[in-house]
């Protein structure tokens, strides 16, 4: 693939990893030649369904898992040998797995007294961490009286403690119910953003990875399927398997017809498809087209355009309140995702309406793979 | 299934479970030396208790034995929890596990015949271990040994794995993660380990049987060859004193781990409605 | 180069930690159990000397030459006393094993309906007797089952029977001792296990028109298989070779190869005989033992 050749070292690079693999029992690849290097300051996610590698991956960085092959780097120094107690890297669990024995206090110190630091410091330190994470009054108080909430903050503050070169975000918000996930989403992120450290931050929800992370690494298979900005990876996936993992998408299957320097065309069985692509593409290739449900206009009037359109009958619709989806079977029998905001207009668009759906020539990603 | 059927059935078996340990106890105030034919209440069977050497001294005996082999118990059940817990795979983990489950499962016939027949050959060949306290100490550490891993596994079973990470992530070595994390989480499992296998020792007949020597009687031995004469009124006396100290500390403990889950419970519940008020 | 040094050290570190939590266990067992076993197993095959047992190496011409004596062996097959008390023995224990389970089961599932805040009490109260001495519980049923004890006090008062039966001494009293002992090691695994039971479903039975015997039959008792079996073997392989019961409430009648065994090694001295009793008596719960062990370690995961 190539986007183990983009891989540049530079001199900010804080963390590179090189040529990572892990393979149980000698057939299982649950990682495989990963290669990647994130920047200080930067949070980089690791995103994917379950079984993707990405937790095998995080925990190789955390330590509790050697790697079968390749190296970790942290600040130029080789730290694929060294066990997790001797790594500047902190990890927030998953579910927090704080000390049910010990106090908010005790849980915070914890690493701090491992470093033997003085009575003194680790006291200024421990203040400071629950002053940054607003739990100073429940200082005293153990885990199991706190609420998710707070628990995820102590875990938070637990792990920045020690001042890791690199923290580690296990499904930060994973133990979170719907409502406090968006709420402490912001929270998070402009904690790590004040404390100014370099994240790694593994989650399945593509959303908590668009919002948070400046650069995203989609995972499946045990490999990196594409490493990109937020707008990258949902703009421009770079294979169907990313398309259709982040957010929705409707594909269609067609064949170039013509191609030239900026534009292409190209012929699925429900239209023909005019499309600004540059990528190599030639003449009698067969390609997917990726097309998100918010990029379509539904009218009922016949598009002007000879291209990127076509027709069908609205058969399911659902209204979000912000926004409506419907679902509109083509004469091809494909059926069409669309979303549209819900503007001041009135929508006159109903079940069994016969409408018109058409995009831009911007709009479509074709894929090659 | 109606609910008065269930609640007889109960009834019987609780009472089936009950009724004699109650009979004990009220025929230990008989005054008459025939312990099934009532005369009057007493407790001249308690008076004559203070004066019985013999069981006195089987008791002191007994309490050191179960004592100390409560201690050896837990600290080898821990060992071998913390073996087949931590480590999936080994050379030879099966065999550790099926000698650790075998005292558990055997009859005490055997267990008790196989570790004389063992000491016996040791003693041929070093000069000891004489029969003894020694002797009695070891079978019973066995036998709890293997009680207290299966109360100590199923605790570590429950405990989250990732604390261990935790600890280590933050900087703790293997013994540390240990000292600081593992075995403060243990303690209540440690503490019902020893005192499940201080029970065990002091109730056991048997294995003290094959392992004792002259001069060194345990109570139940005493009491077993008491009660296999016949029925004795001496026995029905240290029997309730037993009986009585084993159930209020039963009792005591179990209303204490009661009133500690209570009190979780309240705190949880008053974060709960904090929480609410927040948001 | 101190990042070599400090993953040698690492790696040391870590193998000696393994080495002593392994290592400190198994000499544990293999000292008190497996060398007990194979010591049982080669006194079987000695000759037993008047005080001692006879050496099965001696040394001929200077070449050992191994001496195996079959004797108890062709001793325990021949006399069918042996062959009959084993028999006995595994009767009273499937016996034992059988009404423990019917008694056991229904009590279980009781427990596990009755409101959940008496639960705890409850499952107190099965282990209260189990935590109080089972010497002593066990004499309690001599002073109940005796000629003029409380239970014929009670049959008499009641006028189900007209003088004193013997109760105690025979197969009955020796059979009331055993499930009382063994009663609360099968309630409690059963307990256990239906209390893991989600209770969706028999409500998902019960949605798709089961009466509740049927529910019962059809997912309760399937679904409580290992609880079942566990609680069987926790009955049925201590109490094959049980000896304190027999020898208190069983009179001299009845046969229990614990007593027999117990009987070899105090009163004749035999030791190659009480032996070879154990070793066929190991054989005969090996397979019981298999069984529960593959039972635990599947509810293990």
């Amino acid at each position: 693939m190539v986007i183990q050749s983009e891989v540049k070292t530079t001199e900010q690079d804080l963390l590179r990893v090189v040529g990572l693999s892990k393979i149980y029992d000698g057939t299982v690849k649950a990682v495989e030649d990963v290669a990647f290097s994130v920047q200080k300051g930067e949070v980089f996610a690791l995103l994917g369904g379950s079984g993707c590698g990405k937790s095998t991956l995080l925990r190789m960085l955390a330590g509790f898992e050697t790697p079968t092959q390749g190296n970790i780097f942290l600040a130029g120094k080789d730290i694929t040998s060294l066990p997790p107690y001797q790594r500047p890297i902190n990890m927030m669990f998953q579910s927090y797995a704080l000390f049910p024995h010990l106090t908010v206090w005790d849980n915070i110190a914890f690493g701090l007294r491992r470093d033997g630091m003085a009575k003194a410091d680790i006291a200024n330190r421990v203040e400071s961490m629950l002053s940054l994470v607003q739990l100073n009054q429940f200082a005293r108080r153990k885990p199991h009286q706190l609420s998710g909430g707070q628990q995820q903050r102590v875990a938070l503050a637990r792990s920045l403690a020690k001042r890791p070169q690199l923290l580690l975000l296990d499904e930060p918000l994973g133990a979170l119910d719907k409502k406090l996930r968006e709420k402490t989403q912001f929270e998070l992120i402009n904690i790590v953003q004040e404390v100014g450290v370099t994240c790694v931050l593994v989650t399945h929800d593509q959303e908590e990875a668009m919002t948070m992370a400046s650069r995203i690494a989609v995972m499946g298979g045990g490999r990196f399927l594409q490493v990109g900005r937020p707008r990258e990876i949902y703009e421009v996936p770079n294979s169907v398997q990313v398309a259709d993992f982040v957010g929705n998408v409707n594909l269609f299957q067609g064949e170039v017809t013509a191609a030239d320097a900026t534009c292409i065309t190209v012929r699925s069985a429900e239209c023909m498809h005019a499309v600004t692509h540059s990528a190599a593409v030639r003449v009698g290739m067969r390609v997917s087209l990726a097309l998100r449900p918010e990029k379509i206009t539904l009218t009922q009037v016949l598009p002007l355009a000879d291209d990127n359109w076509c027709v069908g009958e609205v058969v399911e619709l659902a209204y979000f309140g912000a926004y409506t989806t419907y679902h509109v079977k083509l004469d091809s029998g494909m059926v069409l995702k669309v979303q549209a905001m819900n503007g001041t207009q009135t929508n006159v668009i109903a079940v069994g309406h016969r409408v018109y759906a058409s995009w831009h020539t911007l709009a479509v990603v074709v894929l090659t793979q | 299934m109606n609910n008065a059927f269930a609640k007889s059935w109960m009834i019987a078996v609780y009472a089936f479970l009950y009724l004699p340990i109650i009979t004990l106890v009220v025929y230990s105030f008989n005054a008459s030396p025939l312990v099934t034919v009532w005369s009057h209440a007493s407790v001249k069977w308690y008076v004559a208790l203070m004066a019985d050497d013999d069981l006195i001294s089987a008791v002191k005996l007994s309490l050191e034995i179960a004592f100390l082999s409560a201690l050896m118990s837990v600290f080898f059940g821990t060992f071998t929890a913390f073996a087949l817990n931590r480590y999936r795979r080994f050379s030879g983990r099966t065999l550790l596990s099926s000698m650790a489950s075998a005292p558990l499962v055997m009859p005490d016939v055997i267990v008790g015949l196989s570790l004389l027949l063992m000491l016996v050959s040791v003693q041929h060949w070093l000069g000891f271990p004489d029969r003894g306290l020694f002797t009695i100490l070891l079978g019973h550490a066995l036998l709890g040994a293997a009680y207290a891993n299966v109360v100590i596994t199923s605790r570590l079973r429950e405990m989250d794995g990732r604390l261990d990470e935790a600890a280590m992530d933050l900087g703790c070595k293997p013994f540390q993660v240990f000292r600081l994390v593992t075995l403060p989480l243990l303690v209540p499992a440690l503490v019902s380990a020893f005192l499940l296998t201080f029970t065990l020792s002091f109730d056991d007949v048997v294995l003290s049987s094959f392992l004792s020597g002259p001069g060194y009687s345990t109570l139940p031995m005493v009491i077993f060859s008491r009660a296999r004469l016949g029925l004795n009124p001496s026995i029905n006396a240290a029997a309730t004193v037993i009986i009585s100290v084993v159930t209020i500390g039963v009792i005591a403990l179990s209303l204490y781990q009661a009133r500690a889950a209570r009190q979780r419970k309240r705190e949880m519940a008053l974060v709960y409605s904090e929480s609410n008020q927040n948001t | 180069m101190s990042g070599l040094a400090q993953m040698v050290d690492e790696v040391r570190a870590r193998l000696g930690g393994r080495r002593w939590l392994i290592g400190v266990p198994y000499l544990w067992y293999v000292l008190l159990v497996l060398i007990p076993l194979l010591i049982i197993i080669k006194i079987s095959f000695s000759e037993m000397l008047i005080t001692e047992v006879a050496s099965m190496l001696t040394w001929r011409q200077g070449w050992p030459s191994l001496h195996l004596n079959f004797d108890s062996y062709v001793f325990l097959a021949t006399d069918t006393l042996y062959f009959d008390t084993y028999l006995s023995s595994i009767k009273y224990a499937l016996a034992t094993t059988l009404i423990c389970l019917l008694i056991g089961y229904p009590f279980a599932y009781f427990m596990v309906r009755s409101p959940a805040h008496v639960q705890h009490t409850l499952v107190m109260l099965v282990m209260l007797p189990f935590w109080t001495s089972f010497l002593l519980r066990i004499y309690a049923w001599k002073i109940m089952l005796a000629d003029d004890g409380v239970i014929n006090a009670l049959l008499i008062h009641l006028g189900i029977i007209d003088g004193a039966i013997q109760i105690m001494n025979t197969p009955t009293s020796l059979m009331i001792g055993m499930v009382y002992s063994y009663l609360p090691f099968m309630i409690l695994p059963l307990y256990a296990n239906l209390s893991k039971l989600d209770m969706r479903y028999l409500e998902a039975a019960a949605d798709l028109g089961a009466s509740p015997w049927k529910t019962f039959w059809l997912v309760t008792v399937p679904l409580s298989k290992a609880g079942i079996i566990a609680g069987a073997m926790l009955v049925f392989i201590p109490a094959v070779g049980e000896y304190v019961i027999p020898e208190l409430l069983g009179g001299s009648d009845t046969l229990m190869i614990g007593r027999v065994l117990w009987d070899e090694f105090f009163s004749n001295n035999d030791w190659s005989m009480a032996s070879a009793v154990a070793v066929v008596m190991i054989l005969l719960i090996l397979l019981p033992m298999a069984i529960l062990n593959k039972y635990q370690t599947e509810a293990a995961r």
